[in-house]
């Protein structure tokens, strides 16, 4: 048969069993189970009501069931129980195994590493596009260039990444981008120009940048302020955390600083990018930043649009310059969409996959946990620490998506 | 504190001009109200003064300095806007804060203004609510507080009122009486389209129309005597009765006219002779038509349309032969009439108004002359 046939009768089948299954269950309650008519037609009219929507409901919950459910299960069952013993329940052998191995470890301390740098590097370019687009003429036509990458696959954005990064022997073409801009330094002026004042400045920038908003959010705490207004029980510590954290990056980032000037640079080696440790971890975090970036312009985009002007005029006129505006009455105003924008992000980063497959899969000590799972479960066999490592993955993820789905339905009121 | 003086004010966007060339001067200390129908460019002048829009053409003087390119924290401005424009995520303290931190002052300074001006306007409760936790009038008296910490030369309004129900509207136009009263160094400009606003708080009211000024007086001023038909059927309500006039003659102490399809009306001032037999238009307020007693000679005779009684007063609807749109009049509330009947009405001399053709004020054009 003609496979374009199949898919037709495939969509009769199936929308048309769908209807009818919505269909004739009614009608089976309505006539058979609970008739609205005879003596006991008010209760029957009741009865009916009350099991109406469970059975509507039905197939949802069972393909939800089936397909989440019980793979959960399965997966908890399987990671308590060893292949090779004939499925005979180990206990917590698996995970007490899974933390003796150095690549588990390497795999947790790169989505970590991922979990911080990614969220929010991708949300802070997107709030960061969404208000430089806002005003201008081709405001427009710069988002959907920015947002473009979100309809790439996270393969397909791997390959384009990969050739970017690509290095052929010195004295050929280079045909990466990064090493072709890389052989064109050679130590004169312009190299130090790009490769160390330039990145200097740009680091400097970030952390006088990171200072302020650790400036922003320690001064509470400082000042008596702190006696009044809305604080709860938990803003004092997290405010404390938050301001520890913005310390760490700026410490880093002087730190680097200090090593731009100090390192020597290997002048007219082409690179092999992705197999230097640690690094090749943020090159390949740029793939995602680059996606999901569009994804935060969006959605950070129209909440911009959702503030009232009038506040930002008010403002204007008690004297804010445009920086007090868009940290003090802009960003706090959208906090909401914020955090909603950033945990979605988390989310799919802790389940990352697709680009350190198709890129390093997981060499160079680039692993992360859900590579990890799949080497263990398909490459190596071993369903006990590849179901262990998957349950450490979904023990991660659901407070964040708790958390995340509580912050959008309170958006959303 | 402050006087602020326009001269030749244009504003346009793109090619649509706003503003046509506004001359006005205020005084220190003045109430100015600008009133007038929606577009008329009223709310575009209340931000060219505050800064929030750009001037295209002319100056803008505060105290004798040209301050077109000021930014507005640097005018000694503050503006109440129509939708409260509350910080949302600061409270009620922070939000009437926030500007005196920017500007650097002292944490007891800021403290001292701010629980000043919760005291003035009975805030000190809701110091530490978050706006939304408020009613309309109170967040309205928050917006008012943040402006007051900022001991501003010239207070804005701009439409304070119009987002308050009607008991609320009442209670804050009061309050904003008694602010300007218990501040009287400081400029207030008060933008609104309800005359009774602007009749009720205005020491002067400016009336304007597709970016013109029409008028600057007083409020009593503007309602005995307009400058001109727009003015005159703006101001008062029911808006005047305008009925079209032939001058009969003129004399130096009267002019009599011939009102089309009714009776005559003498006006006691005089005019040029130029007039006679010109076409102008007799404008009489509602409340100043009764009906005719016996033996004297009517106005106005027609059939009545409609009675609205009112309790107090009684408002008739009286259909004109010839005449467009019917004459209201406002008579007492006891007055027995009925729908259908046949009413004669008529009106003391020295409360009749006369229009030209342009629609300019006969009686002002007489007394400007002399």
């Amino acid at each position: 048969m003609h496979p374009a046939l199949q898919g037709l009768i495939t969509i009769v089948v199936g929308v048309g069993g769908c209807i009818g299954y919505f269909y004739l269950s009614n009608v089976f309650v309505d006539k058979v189970l609970f008739p609205a008519s005879g003596p006991q037609a008010g209760r029957n009219i009741n009865r009916a009501n009350m099991v109406r929507p469970w059975l509507f409901l039905f197939p949802a919950i069972f393909a939800l069931g089936l397909y989440l459910a019980y793979p959960v299960l399965e997966t908890l069952r399987l990671s308590l129980t060893d292949r090779d013993a004939g499925g005979a329940f180990v206990g917590l052998a698996n995970y007490k195994q899974m933390a003796q191995e150095p690549k588990f470890w390497e795999a947790m301390r790169n989505n970590m590493l991922w979990l911080i740098v990614v969220p929010a590097a991708a949300t802070a370019f997107g709030l960061l596009s969404a208000q430089l687009t806002d005003r201008i003429k081709w405001g427009n036509i710069a988002k959907s260039l920015i947002f473009m990458p979100m309809a790439i696959s996270f393969v397909g954005a791997s390959v384009i990444f990969k050739l970017v990064y690509d290095t052929r022997p010195a004295g050929e073409d280079q045909i990466g981008v990064l090493n072709a801009l890389w052989m064109s330094f050679d130590g004169g002026v312009f190299s130090t120009l790009f490769l160390r004042l330039l990145p200097a400045a740009i680091l400097l920038g970030f952390a006088a940048f990171v200072l302020y908003g650790v400036y922003l959010i320690v001064r509470p705490l400082i000042s008596s302020e702190a006696s009044r207004g809305g604080g709860s029980w938990w803003a004092a510590p997290l405010r404390v955390a938050v301001g520890l954290g913005g310390a760490w990056l700026v410490f880093l980032s002087l730190r680097s600083v200090f090593h731009l000037f100090t390192a020597t640079l290997p002048y007219g080696d082409p690179q092999t990018w992705l197999t230097i440790p640690y690094w090749n971890n943020f090159f390949l975090m740029v793939v995602l930043i680059w996606i999901q970036t569009g994804f935060a312009m969006v959605i950070l985009s129209a909440a911009l649009r959702g503030i009232p002007e009038e506040t930002i005029e008010a403002a204007v006129i008690d004297g804010a310059n445009p920086f007090d505006i868009f940290f003090k009455i802009k960003v706090p105003q959208i906090m909401g969409t914020i955090v909603v924008v950033w945990t979605t992000i988390t989310l799919v980063v802790l389940k990352i996959f697709d680009i350190v497959f198709a890129m390093t899969n997981g060499q160079w000590e680039t692993q992360v946990l859900a590579n990890y799972m799949y080497d263990k479960l398909f490459r190596a066999n071993d369903w006990g620490v590849g179901s262990a490592s998957a349950i450490v993955i979904m023990l991660l993820v659901t407070p964040i998506l708790v958390w995340n789905v509580y912050n959008a339905r309170k958006e959303m009121r | 504190m402050a006087e602020l003086k326009l001269t030749n004010l244009d504003k346009a966007y793109g090619q649509v001009k706003v503003l046509h060339g506004i001359n006005l001067h205020i005084e220190k200390g003045e109430f100015i109200v600008f009133v007038g129908p929606s577009g008329c460019g009223k709310s575009t002048l209340l931000r060219c003064i505050a800064g929030l829009e750009q001037i295209t053409g002319g100056t803008l003087e505060i105290d004798g300095m040209v301050v077109n390119d000021v930014p507005p924290s640097q005018r000694g401005i503050a503006m109440v806007f129509q939708t409260y424009a509350l910080y949302p995520h600061m409270t009620v303290y922070d939000n009437m804060a926030f500007g005196l931190r920017l500007a650097k002052f002292s944490k007891d300074e800021i403290d001292r203004r701010v629980q000043n001006a919760a005291n003035i306007l009975q805030l000190t409760p809701y110091l530490d609510r978050l706006p939304k936790a408020l009613s309309g009038g109170q967040r309205q008296r928050v917006a008012i507080g943040r402006s007051i910490c900022r001991d501003p030369k010239v207070f804005l309004f701009d439409e304070p009122l119009s987002n308050l129900d009607a008991a609320l509207r009442v209670a804050t136009r009061i309050e904003i009486a008694k602010l300007n009263e218990s501040m009287p160094d400081t400029t207030m400009i008060y933008v609104t389209h309800d005359q009774v606003e602007a009749m009720t708080l205005a020491d002067r009211i400016v009336v304007l129309r597709g970016g013109y000024i029409e008028q600057v007086g007083a409020p009593m001023e503007l309602y005995h005597r307009p400058a001109n038909l727009f003015v005159a059927q703006f101001i008062g309500s029911p808006a005047m009765n305008i009925l079209s006039a032939t001058v009969s003659s003129v004399s130096d102490s009267a002019i009599e006219v011939d009102v089309a399809h009714a009776g005559k009306a003498s006006l006691p001032f005089g005019a040029d002779a130029g007039l006679t037999g010109k076409s102008v238009s007799l404008g009489v307020r509602p409340e100043d038509l009764y009906i005719t007693p016996e033996g004297e000679s009517a106005l106005i005779t027609g059939e009545i349309d409609i009675v609205e009684a009112l309790g107090e007063v009684t408002l008739l609807y009286v259909r004109m032969p010839g005449h467009e749109e019917a004459i209201i009049a406002k008579l007492s509330g006891d007055v027995q009439v009925e729908r259908g009947d046949t009413i004669s009405l008529s009106a003391g001399s020295n409360v009749l108004h006369l229009f030209d053709a342009d629609g300019a004020s006969i009686l002002r054009a007489q007394q400007k002359a002399a």
